[in-house]
Parts: structure tokens; sequence; C-alpha cells
């Protein structure tokens, strides 16, 4: 079989900035709307995503040469399923509060497009070691972009940062910016401003 | 395309199947004695708050008719009310509940989710004080129902809107533990009495 495509030091470094699943993408938007009302649920679900995401970017490249074309998505769908429910399994085994806060949306990892996208496009074509590169990449991006999302939340929403307070006492809490509405506020004013700097930087590019 | 044809487009599927459930066997297995343990702290967290004046460390766990339900005693060590573990299924997955109890069996004191997964926005409204308040002083004696509109008498419970199935699940899931309990309690009670 032969490995075309970007390298394994490519997928990586694409995943995180130039290829960001957020910013870029636009995957895994029901995530990182829901769970970004403070670092802790965000950083959980980033963990989670990160776990899945490796484990089945590793099984779908070993399987890579069994894959026939049209069964190639429920392969995608069961493999994901299964370490979702892995991951399910040891958040209520191990962080159970955290487990109960994120509920449904632990299961609903198996949906997020950012790891299917990931199977059809790098580890269903590329090497282990690239689909493992892409993997990692990926995870940090998506992880950056939550943390983003939910240190403005958290911050103006609750005045506190991982739990930890950060404004000054006085600091009236935005309320909204824990509630949905502060999610969709958030990501479209940082998605707003992503587009911005990268056009101002292609303008440059292209004048100078 | 016969059988055969079948086996060689899907042997691959069926392979990974078997390897994945065998998988989630294991995990669930090394893990599932841990997760019990979580949700008997929370349990025995949440009793005080279940059936007032209930003392958290003095709680006894009570195997009534094959199923462990939680008695809840005072200060004084006295008995002042049941803590019911129930489950069932819900919208979307298994739901399952705590209920509490006054002494006596005959009123609901408290109710409190302690799993589910039901859909965000709408169903998982079930945890919200706002939805588990209206179950407190309701009687025990007979069933509860559901309703969308304003409750017309003292067995009607408000559903969370945009969520029906997951409200009458859990009207459901009360419905019959309490039935399961009163009728235990009331067997082993005649047991003792004989």
């Amino acid at each position: 079989m032969p490995s075309d495509g970007p390298t394994p030091l490519e997928r990586f470094i694409n995943g995180i900035l130039p290829e960001n699943p957020v910013y870029r993408q636009l995957l895994g938007m029901c995530p990182t709307l829901a769970v970004t009302n403070g670092m802790k649920p965000a950083m959980t679900m980033a963990a989670a995503v990160a776990f899945v995401l490796f484990c089945a970017n590793i099984i779908t490249s070993l399987i890579r040469g069994l894959l026939k074309p049209h069964l190639r998505i429920l392969v995608f769908t069961l493999t994901i399923a299964t370490f979702v429910t892995i991951a399910d399994r040891f958040l209520a085994a191990y962080v159970y509060e955290m487990s109960k806060q994120l509920g449904p949306y632990v299961p609903l990892i198996i949906v997020n497009c950012v790891i299917i996208c990931r199977c059809e496009v790098c580890a269903s074509k590329q090497s282990v070691l690239t689909a493992g590169a892409d993997a990692i990449g990926q995870s940090i991006g998506f992880a950056l972009a939550l943390a983003s999302i939910a240190t403005v939340r958290e911050v103006l929403g609750s005045g506190t940062w991982f739990a930890l307070p950060v404004l000054p006492a006085a600091w009236p809490d935005w309320v909204i910016m824990v509630l949905p509405p502060g999610a969709f506020i958030t990501l479209g004013l940082l998605l707003g401003g992503a587009n911005w700097i990268g056009q101002a930087r292609a303008r440059r590019a292209a004048t100078g | 395309m016969g059988n055969s044809g079948y086996i060689r487009q899907g042997w691959l599927v069926l392979v990974l199947a078997a390897c994945f459930s065998a998988a989630l066997a294991g995990v669930h297995i090394a893990l599932s004695p841990r997760i019990a343990a979580n949700k008997r702290d929370e349990t025995y967290r949440q009793v005080p708050a279940l059936v007032p004046g209930a003392v958290r460390d003095r709680t006894r766990e009570v195997r009534l008719a094959g199923r462990t339900v939680y008695e809840a005693i005072g200060a004084d060590g006295r008995r002042v009310g049941w803590v019911v573990p129930a489950a069932g299924q819900g919208f979307a997955d298994r739901i399952e509940v705590l209920i509490g109890l006054d002494a006596a069996g005959e009123t609901i004191a408290g109710l409190w989710v302690l799993e589910q997964k039901e859909t965000p926005g709408l169903g998982n409204k079930i945890v919200e004080d706002a939805f588990r308040g209206r179950f407190a002083g309701r009687s025990a004696r007979a069933d509860l129902t559901v309703t969308k509109a304003a409750p017309a008498t003292g067995q009607q419970i408000l559903a969370v809107t945009g969520a029906t199935i997951s409200s009458e699940s859990v009207c459901k899931i009360v419905n019959q533990a309490v039935r399961d309990f009163r009728a235990a309690r009331s067997a082993t009670e005649a047991g003792h009495a004989q």
C-alpha cells in the first residue's frame, strides 16, 4: 500500500493550527459548544477525545488494507464506539463527579466528526506512524480550541479558571457566558478573530 | 451474491465486533466494582438530603426482597426514613434514581438522579431541583401520573417541557420501586408479627 500524502511531522503540525479541527475545519462543534463553560469539563472532554482519536486512528491504520469501501464507515463507527465506551467507564470509575457532569456528552463522542474525519482522511490511507502523529496533532489542536473558548467563558462567566478565582470578588459574573448563548457568542467572536488574523497574514504575504 | 459472498465482504466487521466485545467485557469486569462503590458513596452522601433529619454515617444497608435499600437513621438512633435505589429505561439510556421515603414508607420525601444520559437541554432537566422537587410530599400509597397541564390532583407530576418521555420514565421507575418496596415491607412485617 503506497503511503502518499503528508508526512507524520506535517500531519502533526497541521492538526495544531493550520488545520485546527475547530477553527479551520469547523468539526466537533457539539462538545465545543456544550462543555466549554469551564476548564475542567473542557479538558476532560479533550482528554477523552484524544484517547478515542488516537486508538481509533491506530486501529484503522492497522486494518486499512482490509477495509472494503462500502463497509468502512461501519468499521470506523464500531471502532470509535468501542473506545468511547471504554473512556466512559474509566471516567465513571476514576473521575465520577466529572463523569456525572458531562453525562450524555461522553457517549456523544461517538458522533464527534473530528474522529471519523481523521479515520477517513488520514488513518484509512496512511501508515500507523502517520496516523498516530495525526491523532496527536489533531488532539492538541482540539484541546487548544476548547481551552481558548473555556477560558473566555469561565473567566467572564464565573470569575475563575480551573475553578481557581482569577478576577477580584467585585467582578459581576456574566452568567450568560456559562449558559448556551455564551458558547455561541464566544465561538463566533473567536472564529471571526482567527479568520481575520488569517486573512491579514495572507494579505501581508501577497503584498510583501 | 450467495452467503459466502456476505462472509467474504463482512468478515472483518464480525471479527472486530467479537474482539471489541471481549475488550469491553474485560473493561466492564475490571471497572464495575469501582463504579458501584462510587454510586454507593454518592447514595450515602444524598441520604441526609433525601430524608430530613437523617445522619449520613448512621445509614444502614438492608436487604429487602432481594434488593438493597438504605435505612436512614436520625441523630437519636431512631429510623427517620428509607432511601430506595431504583432503575429503569429512560428515553436515551437507563435512568438510575434514589427515592427518599418517610419512616412509615407512606410519603415520598425526595428524589435524586444517580445516572442518566437523557437528551441535553431537554430530558437531562430531570436532574434539576425544579423537577425532582415535584416528587417530595407525594403519597407513596397510590401511583403517580405525569401531566403536561397544571397538576389537578396530589398524585400528578408536571412533566419537563419537551421531555414527556423522560418525565414519564422517572415516574414509572418511582411507581414500580415504591410499590415493590411497600409490598416487601408489609410482607416482612407480617412475617415478624406471626
